[in-house]
C-alpha cells in the first residue's frame, strides 16, 4: 500500500514532447484511471511509473521513496499488460512463481501466495496448464494473478481488457472492481474505454496531448467538464456543440444567440463575460428533451433514427444545417423526415469560452 | 490436392532442383555398395546380386584412423555449433535489446561477415594460429568455424528476437527477473525454432568443410572425415570403393542431426508466416 506522487514529469523523444509537466498524486488505496485518445501519453505515463521508460525530467515517488531512477523490480509495483505477456513455455503456476524465485522467497510462502491468488481468481483447476491452453479471459486472470502474488504497493494496468470480447470485458471489469475492494491496494489503470473509466475509477484523469485535461470523480467529469476536450471525450454519443455569440450581459446572466438555436438566457454565476464574446454551447444527447418554457431550444429535422431498443438516437439537422444527436428514451421515437423541437434544462447546458474553458456556473 | 498452373511451374522447378541435388548423393551411395569393376562398368545402375560388394565399407571401417576422423569431425562440428548458438543468441539479444554506443556500428560490422567469405583471410588465419601455438589443433578449427558461423547466426536470431513481444521482456523486468535470467529462461526457450534453423545452417558447411582442416591440421590425429577421405585418393591410384563408402558414412551424422532439428526447423521457417 502506498501513495504515488508525480512531480513535473516530462518525457520527450528528441524534439517530440510526449508528456509535459505532469503533476499527479494518487492516494493510498485509490483506483485512478488514466483515460484519453490514443497518443495522449497515458501508456507512456504508466510505463514511466513502472520504470520501463526513462524519465526526461521530473520525479516519481512511491510511498516516501523517490523511485525516479530505480529499476522496475525495486519499485514494488506489478503490471498487467494488454497482451497478457504470460511466459508461454511455463505453466500457470510457474508463471506466477517465476518472478518470486528471484526475490529469495521461501518455497512455502510462494505456495501460500499462489494458492491465495488462485482461490481469489478461480484459477485452481488451471494451475498446471500452459497459457496456450487457456481462453483470453483465463489468460488475463493469470496475468492479474501474477501481479497479485507479488503483493505490490501499486498495481498498474495497461488496457487489460482491450483484447477481450464484449461479454468477457464486462465480467473481468467486475472482477477487477471486486479485487480492488478486497485488496484495497493503490491501482493505476490505463484505458481508452470511457465505460471502464466511469465504472472502475475513484478518480479519472483525462489526458490530451501529453497534458492532464482534467481530473476528478467520474460524475464530476460528466456533469461539469472543465473544458471542451473533456466535454467531448466523456459521454457516448459525444456532447453536441453549438457556436454562439453573447448578445448582452446582465448580472449572472448572458443572452446567447447562434445560427442553430433560439436566442436564450443562460445563467453564468459570477463569471465575467463581455458582450460580443464567442461562446461554445454544449448539450449532451441524453439531455435534449422537449423544451419547457425558457432556456435552450432548437428546431430541426430528423435525418435518421437508430433504434437500440430501450433508447433511440435521432440524428438531427438543426438551424443552419448543423448535425447533432438526440437520445430519445422509450417507445415514441420520431421518424426520419419529421421536424422536431428540442430543448434542455439550464443545468444541462454547458458553456465554454473561446479558449475552450468552462464558464457556466451550473454544476450538479 | 489440385495445383494451379502457376504453382505447377514452381513445383516443376523445385522438383528439378531436388533431382539435381539428390542424384549425385544417390549415385555415391549406390556405387559404394558395388565392386570396383561395376563402379566403372555401369556407374549409373544400382547394385545387383553379382555386383554387390561391401569391400569399400570393410576397408574403411578396418582403417585404424577412420574412427578418429569421425570423432574429430563430430567434436569440431558440435563444438562450433554450440558456441555459435550460445554467442550468437547472446549477441543478437544484446544488439536488439540494448542500445549502447556503437551498437549499430557493431551490428553492421557483424553483417559484413555475412558478405565477405572467411577463406579470404586464410593466410592471416594460418599465421595467427601458428603464432598462438594452435596450429594442428581442433581448437583452431573450432575458433575459425565460430567466426565463420556467428554473423549469419546473429542476423537470423536478431530477426526472431524482434518478433518476441516487448511486453514479455517488460513483464519479466517488472517481475524482478535479472537480465541474464530473462535471456536464458524467457527469451532462449522461445527462440528454439530459430536456434534449430541456425543450427542446421551452421552445421552443414562445417561438417563438409575441407579447406580449413587442409591448411590448419597436419597430423592424422587432428584430421576430420572430409580430409581423411583424401588418403584414399592417390595421384596415380584411387581406391574408389573406400572413397565412396567413406563419403556415404560421412553423410549419416548430418542426416541424424538434421532429423533431430527438422521438426523445430520447419516451425522456425514458417513461424510468422501464419497466425
Amino acid at each position: 500500500m502506498a501513495k504515488v506522487r508525480i512531480e513535473k514529469l516530462n518525457k520527450a523523444y528528441g524534439d517530440a514532447a510526449i508528456l509535459r509537466d505532469i503533476d499527479l498524486s494518487v492516494n493510498d488505496g485509490e483506483f485512478v484511471v488514466l483515460v484519453g485518445p490514443s497518443g495522449c501519453g497515458k501508456s507512456t505515463l504508466l510505463r514511466m511509473i513502472a520504470g520501463l521508460d526513462g524519465v526526461t525530467s521530473g520525479d516519481i515517488f512511491i510511498g516516501e521513496r523517490r523511485v525516479t531512477n530505480l529499476e522496475p523490480a525495486q519499485r514494488k509495483i506489478a503490471m498487467v499488460f494488454q497482451s497478457y505477456a504470460l511466459y508461454p513455455h511455463m505453466s500457470v503456476r510457474k508463471n506466477m512463481t517465476f518472478g518470486l524465485k528471484f526475490s529469495g522467497m521461501a518455497q512455502a510462502e510462494m505456495e501460500r501466495r499462489v494458492a491465495e491468488a488462485a482461490r481469489m481468481l478461480r484459477l485452481e483447476p488451471l494451475l498446471e496448464r500452459r497459457p496456450r491452453d487457456l481462453s483470453g479471459g483465463q489468460r488475463q486472470r493469470v496475468a492479474i494473478g501474477r501481479a497479485i502474488v507479488r503483493e505490490p504497493d501499486v498495481f498498474l494496468f495497461d488496457e487489460p481488457l482491450s483484447n477481450l470480447d464484449a461479454a468477457l470485458r464486462v465480467s473481468t471489469r467486475v472482477e477487477i472492481a471486486k479485487l480492488h475492494r478486497t485488496l484495497g491496494s493503490t491501482m493505476i489503470y490505463v484505458t481508452h474505454d470511457q465505460v471502464e473509466a466511469m465504472t472502475l475509477a475513484d478518480r479519472i484523469v483525462v489526458m490530451n496531448q501529453g497534458r492532464i485535461a482534467q481530473e476528478g470523480k467520474p460524475l464530476d467529469l460528466y456533469y461539469a467538464p472543465a473544458n471542451l476536450f473533456v466535454a467531448g471525450f466523456i459521454g457516448s454519443p459525444a456532447m453536441n456543440f453549438f457556436q454562439a455569440q453573447v448578445e448582452s450581459v446582465a448580472p449572472g446572466m448572458i443572452l446567447l444567440s447562434g445560427p442553430d438555436f433560439a436566442t436564450f438566457k443562460a445563467p453564468v454565476g459570477d463569471a465575467r463575460i463581455a458582450a460580443g464574446a464567442k461562446i461554445t454551447v454544449g448539450v449532451r444527447p441524453e439531455h435534449l428533451i422537449a423544451p419547457a418554457g425558457s432556456g435552450f431550444s432548437l428546431n430541426g429535422s430528423v435525418e435518421l433514427v437508430e433504434r437500440l431498443g430501450e433508447t433511440s438516437y435521432a440524428h438531427v439537422r438543426a438551424g443552419a444545417d448543423h448535425p447533432l444527436i438526440a437520445e430519445i428514451r422509450g417507445r415514441s421515437a420520431p421518424a426520419a423526415g419529421d421536424s422536431i423541437v428540442l430543448g434542455a434544462a439550464d443545468r444541462d447546458v454547458h458553456l465554454f469560452d473561446a479558449e475552450g474553458m468552462r464558464i457556466s456556473a451550473g454544476a450538479a | 490436392m489440385r495445383l494451379k498452373p502457376s504453382s505447377l511451374g514452381v513445383h516443376a522447378v523445385l522438383g528439378g532442383y531436388t533431382l539435381l541435388a539428390v542424384l549425385p548423393i544417390l549415385l555415391v551411395i549406390m556405387n559404394s555398395f558395388k565392386n570396383r569393376n561395376a563402379i566403372f562398368g555401369s556407374p549409373l545402375s544400382p547394385p545387383t546380386a553379382e555386383t554387390f560388394s561391401l569391400i569399400g565399407y570393410a576397408k574403411v571401417l578396418g582403417n585404424a584412423h577412420i574412427g578418429t576422423y569421425f570423432m574429430n569431425s563430430l567434436i569440431v562440428t558440435l563444438g562450433s555449433m554450440g558456441l555459435v548458438l550460445l554467442f550468437g543468441a547472446m549477441a543478437a539479444w544484446a544488439l536488439t535489446e540494448y542500445k549502447f554506443r556503437f551498437s549499430t556500428a557493431l551490428a553492421l560490422f557483424m553483417s559484413i561477415g555475412i558478405m565477405v567469405p572467411i577463406r579470404l583471410g586464410s593466410v592471416a588465419i594460418l599465421t595467427m594460429m601458428r603464432k598462438a601455438g594452435l596450429n594442428d589443433t581442433l581448437t583452431a578449427l573450432i575458433l575459425v568455424y565460430v567466426a565463420q558461423g556467428l554473423p549469419l547466426a546473429i542476423f537470423i536470431l536478431s530477426e526472431f528476437i524482434e518478433q518476441i513481444p516487448r511486453d514479455l521482456r517488460d513483464a519479466s523486468r517488472c517481475d524482478g527477473v535479472p537480465e541474464t535470467r530473462i535471456f536464458f529462461e524467457v527469451i532462449a526457450p522461445l527462440l528454439r525454432p530459430a536456434i534449430a534453423t541456425v543450427a542446421v545452417f551452421t552445421m552443414v558447411p562445417i561438417w563438409n568443410d575441407l579447406w580449413f582442416p587442409l591448411i590448419l591440421t597436419s597430423s592424422e590425429s587432428t584430421h576430420t572425415i572430409t580430409l581423411g577421405v583424401q588418403q584414399f585418393l592417390g595421384q596415380y591410384i584411387t581406391d574408389w570403393n573406400s572413397v565412396l563408402a567413406a563419403l556415404s558414412l560421412a553423410i549419416l551424422p548430418v542426416v541424424v542431426i538434421y532429423v533431430v532439428f527438422s521438426r523445430q526447423l520447419i516451425s522456425g521457417l514458417t513461424s510468422g508466416a501464419v497466425k
